[in-house]
């Protein structure tokens, strides 16, 4: 983004894509937000740090991408009675993201909306976790909150309150449902259940090993999270991963791509009624994940990207297996997609349900798969191609339905492109070095990843501390500006389609809680 | 519904030879014959995500597909914990989820069996304890089995399920698990 017209002046922050930093004030926040918004950009993440024992005070920072890769503007907080200005009055999502901030950092948005998010009574309220004085207590039990969630008032309406334990094996969250009859007038989420710290924890990790962490995240997404993390320690030391490690990466994000979009594809069919799907898509995912297990030794690719490079080489033979296994898969899944695209009934449920139109996906800021599905064309393999992603050509998947449909037909789409990129990976794959060698690490550098996983774009925010500590790490799911637009696809439909609105979704509990 | 048969004809049986239970993984031997009596060969679970990063629940997905065919052994999950023999617990247990737990556990009806899933739910894993995490699932709640992995394999949650509702039986079966011993043991 062009931050001139403002009087502003970026400093280039390390990172994979094109990306700045940029100091604002207050009213000037507010500026570049209107500023990136007019020229099409999106909110990518908001969090806050406590800068005080360096003398600065709060500092709040607002991630925005646009077609120029990524802007950081950075608003100075003196003390924690300052308070910032209400990025949610441009870009919606920032609304929950400026209430974790102060769950979490203990400073707060001139906005109208200052009920807490992240915290649910199991520390004292006027305690802040990210605060570098913060310390627990073993007397702090967990409580109980009173959340003043939003009623709907009329004849015939009632409410259906649901979780945090939910009745599938899914991940906990608590849902409102306001419906006259068998029809929602409102939805209203309640999420946080799974906070376990994450973001603290990383404090006590050295920066070589955050990687682990990172990739815990949000378990489906731990390549993506774990690149991201390696992407900002290698712009925090100024090196790069070398071609063979990069492109084992891509290899191993398109494999948990299309391991998480065939799981997706059986439980969306499972969902609406056509169990046969599932057994069929559950089956062609776990040879996936098997295929994973005799390559690398884990069915879900965890600790494989670290720091500098790739854990483990591909050998030969398993080279041979994925690229057998590549032909077969799109065989198998074209054989499917038939059969899903000729079952009316499914169809019927598919079409028209759960529809979120592109302008009010672009107004609420819906990103990465889900996003696609709504004419919301970004895809940061595509949009800013970091190696190896500049050397394959990777075609971007989109639909303007935005209905379950739309979001099947991305991944159907996805997937086989995803396959494609297998193929070519493991054809290409150029030979040398797994590992760089990491510098010693400076103390106060920021550094940034960005990595478009299979459910969206994944920000992780990285600041060295002194003798190869982590200072501040911020890992940002595309989950936390998808699941408000959840609500707004839910209004209309019928109780019932609400687990299938969900599944089109798939978003992350853990990887928003933290 | 051609294409379906067809497609299903094509596919075949993929289920596979559970594997045995693994002894080390029971903590305390709460079963009895009487309890084994009670659950015969049908067991009902309740899963309880009490603050996992989600891996844990990938794999447990994984128990349903043809090749571990859960359901095929007379094992299913069911939505309601006043349903289930067993929780299937992964962690760490976040603190905004203890009260969750404890309640899902005491609305489990007797006798039930408690298996924690992963390094976090058997050790705290990585995520340990803190301000926000209780650590491990017996923090929380008694535990009998303990199936550690970051995730566990299918394999493993297979093993450690069946050790659950086996290791502990006596030497010989207590009867053919009939209908009618499954009725007697309810008495």
């Amino acid at each position: 983004m062009n931050v001139s017209p403002l009087g502003l002046a970026g400093a280039t922050v390390p990172a994979a894509v094109p990306a700045q930093r940029v100091p604002v004030s207050s009213g000037q926040l507010l500026t570049a937000c209107r500023l990136c918004w007019e020229g099409g950009g999106r909110l990518v993440a908001l969090w806050a740090s406590d800068e005080r024992d360096r003398g600065r005070g709060f500092l709040v920072r607002v991630a925005l991408a646009d077609a120029d890769g990524l802007t950081v503007l950075e608003h100075t907080l003196p003390d924690g009675d300052a308070r910032f200005p209400d990025v949610a009055a441009i870009f919606p999502a920032a609304n929950r993201m400026q209430r974790a901030v102060f769950d979490l950092v203990g400073v707060a948005a001139e906005a109208d909306d200052q009920r807490p998010w992240l915290w649910l009574a199991s520390w004292p309220i006027d305690r802040f976790p990210l605060r570098r004085d913060f310390e627990a207590s073993p007397k702090w039990e967990p409580g109980q909150e009173e959340y003043s969630f939003v009623r709907v008032a009329g004849d015939g309406v009632h409410e259906i309150p649901v979780g945090p334990v939910h009745a599938g094996t899914i991940e906990p969250g608590h849902f409102r449902f306001q419906v006259v009859g068998e029809k929602v007038l409102r939805l209203e989420e309640r999420l946080g259940w799974v906070h376990k710290g994450i973001e603290k924890r990383f404090e006590s990790l050295p920066l070589a090993e955050g990687h682990r962490l990172a990739g815990r995240v949000s378990g489906d997404s731990t390549v993506a999270f774990a690149w991201a993390y390696a992407q900002a320690v290698e712009a925090i030391g100024g090196i790069e991963a070398p071609p063979r490690a990069a492109w084992l990466r891509a290899l191993a994000l398109e494999r948990e791509r299309i391991a998480n979009h065939l799981g997706d594809l059986g439980f969306l069919g499972n969902d609406g009624g056509f169990a046969f799907g599932l057994a069929q898509f559950s089956r062609l995912k776990e040879d996936v994940l098997r295929t994973n297990r005799d390559a690398f030794g884990h069915r879900m690719l965890m600790d494989l990207v670290v720091p500098g490079g790739f854990a483990r080489d591909l050998a030969p033979e398993s080279a041979i297996a994925m690229r057998e296994q590549c032909s077969r898969l799109e065989r198998e899944i074209n054989t499917l997609r038939g059969i899903y695209d000729d079952h009316a009934g499914l169809q019927d449920r598919f079409r028209t349900c759960g529809c979120v139109a592109p302008d009010l996906a672009a107004t609420l800021g819906l990103n990465g798969m889900a996003g696609r599905a709504s004419g919301q064309a970004f895809d940061l393999r595509c949009d800013f191609s970091t190696p190896p992603y500049d050397a394959l050509a990777v075609r971007l998947a989109t639909r303007t339905d935005g209905d379950v449909a739309a979001r099947v037909a991305v991944r159907f789409d996805e997937a086989l492109e995803s396959l494609r990129l297998v193929r070519t990976i493991v054809d290409a794959l150029p030979e040398g070095d797994l590992r760089t060698a990491l510098p010693d690490p400076s103390a106060f550098r920021f550094g940034l990843g960005f990595v478009e996983g299979w459910r969206g774009p994944v920000l992780l925010a990285l600041e060295s501390g002194p003798n190869g500590s982590i200072r501040r790490c911020h890992p940002h799911d595309p989950s936390w500006s998808n699941w408000p637009v959840l609500e707004h696809a839910v209004i209309g439909n019928i109780v019932p389609d609400f687990p299938l609105i969900n599944k089109s979704f798939n978003l992350s509990y853990s990887g928003h809680d933290l | 519904m051609l294409h379906v048969l067809r497609q299903i004809a094509k596919t075949g049986i993929k289920t596979e030879a559970p594997p045995a239970p693994a002894d080390e993984m029971v903590v305390v031997a709460r079963l009895q014959e009487r309890v084994l009596r009670t659950l015969g060969r049908a067991l009902t679970i309740r899963q309880v995500d009490a603050g996992s990063c989600n891996g844990c629940e990938l794999e447990i997905h994984a128990l349903g597909n043809p090749y571990y065919n859960l359901e095929g052994m007379g094992i299913k999950f069911v939505a309601s914990p006043r349903h289930a023999d067993m929780l299937l617990v992964t962690g760490p247990v976040s603190k905004h989820m203890a009260i969750a737990l404890r309640r899902t556990y005491d609305a489990t009806p007797e006798p039930k069996l408690v298996v924690a899933i992963g390094d976090c739910g058997c050790n705290g894993g990585i995520f340990g304890e803190s301000y926000a995490s209780l650590g491990r699932v017996a923090n929380v709640i008694p535990v009998d089995v303990e199936v550690p992995g970051c995730p566990p394999t299918p394999t493993a949650l297979l093993q450690g399920i069946l050790a659950a509702i086996t290791t502990h039986a006596p030497a010989s079966p207590p009867a053919e698990p009939t209908s009618r011993s499954a009725e007697s043991g309810r008495e």
